[in-house]
């Protein structure tokens, strides 16, 4: 073979090389918080073909760390590359089939990925917005994303999916464009986040904005960015997003239950503060990699996005009311080992979706990972999305439409 | 379609929102849905089952009813479907008052435990009953609480229960005169259609 070691190959069942797309809007986009982003960008991928009908087309959302990149690599000599965030869902034969669905993933407004963000340039100043850039809320990102919808010709979707925080935007969806969607996909999601989740956030936005790098949110002026404070909020997100039980596993010699994943690194202790668990050093690595890469002032939006989330605001305390005018369909799935947002928050979406009396089914996986179970490819979640998106595609081919 | 299936559907208003407790596969929810158009959720625990449903485009949540139906609205269904399983849960008596605040009209089925082959063999062998309606050992049998239709009867009388219909069948789901005659001895299957 004369291929050179670089050289990837690329698996049957993945959408192969992908290049994203830059959509620019002139229109004026008014936010929630009652200020108005005068122009901005998204950075867009897709997967797929849309049909004659323009009625196969689905909206991934992603998630706080997601971007547009959702299956599929950028760099054909890259053999170390990593697929999109969610490859193992998204290509021809997988649940989100790209042989009958026109798949669409962006990067969310506020985002690091290429979209308009804090570190986008502000043509009033010329420098990057930095905290300047106005909060951005779930509902803000649906409005977005409709005006995409539109550009990319699409009127409905035939189903609008997302795991966690982008399930907090296929809710807003349902809410917001009732006539927009056929069907919505909320996985891993919760109604509003708990005084709990919120906490978290708080420790993640503490750690970056006490960061020295910090500078008040203008740490590109000064060419540097607050790691440390990126790494911290990283590294107690990472737990909240793993199970107990898996740290236990991952850590705990050859799965066994009896050393509660208290595996030494350098198989004695130090007796000082360095690293002595395995743990240590992995959580260290995880928030540092991320670090590296992941845009602090969207790191801080992201959270106060899933803080700010709360449909039922606008109908005296009551989620159910919110959907009064849902069309869709609605597939909700949660996972057991999940203590972010626990099988109980996806319980009160559904309860409240029956109260609307909407179209529901429900699943509740069994899964070790926690809250990060929504991105792998765990068998009866990987058949649940066939078998529901088998039927979707179905309707696609038999003119389905409202 | 199993034949108490069959029987019941004739009870189900075209239109009209069904719940059916531990819907199985969802066949009979989307039979409903084709011929009579109505509303349907299918309550289910078996993962297969729910593959079963999400693939027959049949509403499923994933959930156990011996824990209640609290999360359900009273009155949001016309009609509240339990097949087969009453013997089998932890509080038939809580389950039946749950479906009469769900359901507008409730429609059950159970195998009558008085039928005379069951009495005959506790009778003469003094052995728990095996059959083909009760093929389980007394060990790893599913069905807990064990009912006649004359107990399920004074349930119903002593709950203030309507029955609105009670049909007492054999295997093939006929009755017979025998069975008219004197129910709870030669009834195989008790299929009820309450209210309250």
């Amino acid at each position: 073979m004369n291929t050179p070691a670089t050289h990837k190959t690329i698996a049957a069942d993945s959408v192969g090389l992908v290049a994203p797309q830059r959509y620019h809007f002139e229109e004026p986009l008014n936010l929630r918080s009652g200020r108005t982003i005068d122009r901005y960008d998204l950075m867009v991928e897709t997967y797929g073909t849309l049909n004659a009908e323009r009625n196969n087309a689905i909206l991934i959302c992603h998630a706080l760390s997601g971007d547009h990149h959702a299956a599929g690599f950028h760099d054909a000599n890259n053999a170390r590359e990593k697929p999109g965030w969610w490859d193992c869902c998204i290509g021809p034969g997988k649940p989100f089939d790209t042989n009958h669905f026109f798949v669409v993933c962006l990067n969310n407004l506020g985002g690091c990925a290429g979209s308009t963000g804090p570190s986008s340039i502000n043509p009033d100043t010329g420098k990057p917005f930095g905290l300047d850039f106005p909060i951005i809320t779930v509902r803000d990102w649906v409005q977005s994303q409709a005006r995409l919808a539109d550009r990319l010709g699409i009127e409905q979707w035939a189903a609008v999916i997302g795991g966690s925080l982008g399930g907090m935007q296929v809710m807003r969806w349902a809410i917001s464009f009732p006539k927009r969607l056929r069907h919505a996909l909320i996985i891993a999601a919760a109604p509003k986040l708990s005084a709990q989740n919120i906490a978290f956030n708080e420790v993640a936005r503490q750690s970056i904005m006490s960061d020295p790098d910090f500078h008040e949110g203008r740490y590109y002026d000064f060419n540097t960015f607050p790691q440390k404070g990126v790494m911290l909020a990283r590294m107690v997100g990472h737990i909240t997003y793993l199970s107990d039980s898996l740290l236990r596993e991952k850590f705990g010699k050859g799965g066994s239950d009896s050393n509660f994943g208290r595996d030494l690194r350098d198989g004695k202790l130090s007796f000082g503060f360095n690293v002595d668990f395995q743990v240590q050093s992995y959580l260290q690595y995880k928030g540092e990699t991320f670090s590296k890469s992941f845009d602090a002032n969207t790191y801080l939006l992201m959270t106060k996005a899933l803080d700010y989330f709360d449909p039922a605001v606008d109908y005296g305390g009551d989620f159910s009311k919110a959907f009064t005018h849902s069309q869709c369909k609605f597939l909700v799935v949660s996972f057991t080992s999940d203590w972010r947002f626990a099988p109980e928050r996806s319980r009160e979406i559904v309860d409240n979706l029956l109260k609307a009396r909407k179209d529901v089914s429900y699943m509740e996986i069994a899964a070790a990972e926690g809250h990060d179970s929504f991105l792998l490819p765990i068998p009866r979640y990987m058949q649940a999305l066939h078998a529901y998106m088998g039927r979707v595609a179905a309707e696609c081919q038999s003119g389905g439409h409202r | 379609m199993r034949a108490d299936l069959q029987l019941i559907q004739d009870w189900i208003a075209p239109g009209s929102r069904v719940l059916d407790l531990g819907c199985g596969d969802g066949s009979f929810l989307a039979h409903l849905k084709a011929t009579r158009h109505i509303h349907e959720l299918g309550m289910e625990i078996d993962a297969d089952n729910i593959l079963q449903c999400l693939k027959a485009g049949v509403n499923v949540i994933e959930q156990n009813m011996d824990k209640g139906l609290h999360n359900l609205e009273t009155g949001s269904f016309d009609t509240v479907v339990l097949a087969h399983t009453l013997q089998a849960l932890h509080r038939p008596d809580e389950i039946v008052e749950e479906m009469l605040r769900v359901g507008k009209n409730c429609i059950l089925t159970f195998p009558n435990f008085a039928y005379w082959r069951h009495r005959l063999s506790l009778f003469t062998n003094g052995r728990m009953p095996k059959s083909p309606q009760l093929p389980y050992e007394w060990y790893d049998t599913p069905n807990l609480h064990h009912c006649t239709i004359s107990d399920f009867d004074e349930l119903c009388r002593s709950k203030q229960i309507k029955v609105l219909s009670r049909n007492v069948v054999d295997d093939g789901h006929h009755s017979t005169a025998l069975m008219r005659m004197s129910p709870n001895f030669f009834g195989i299957n008790a299929i009820y259609h309450i209210t309250r």
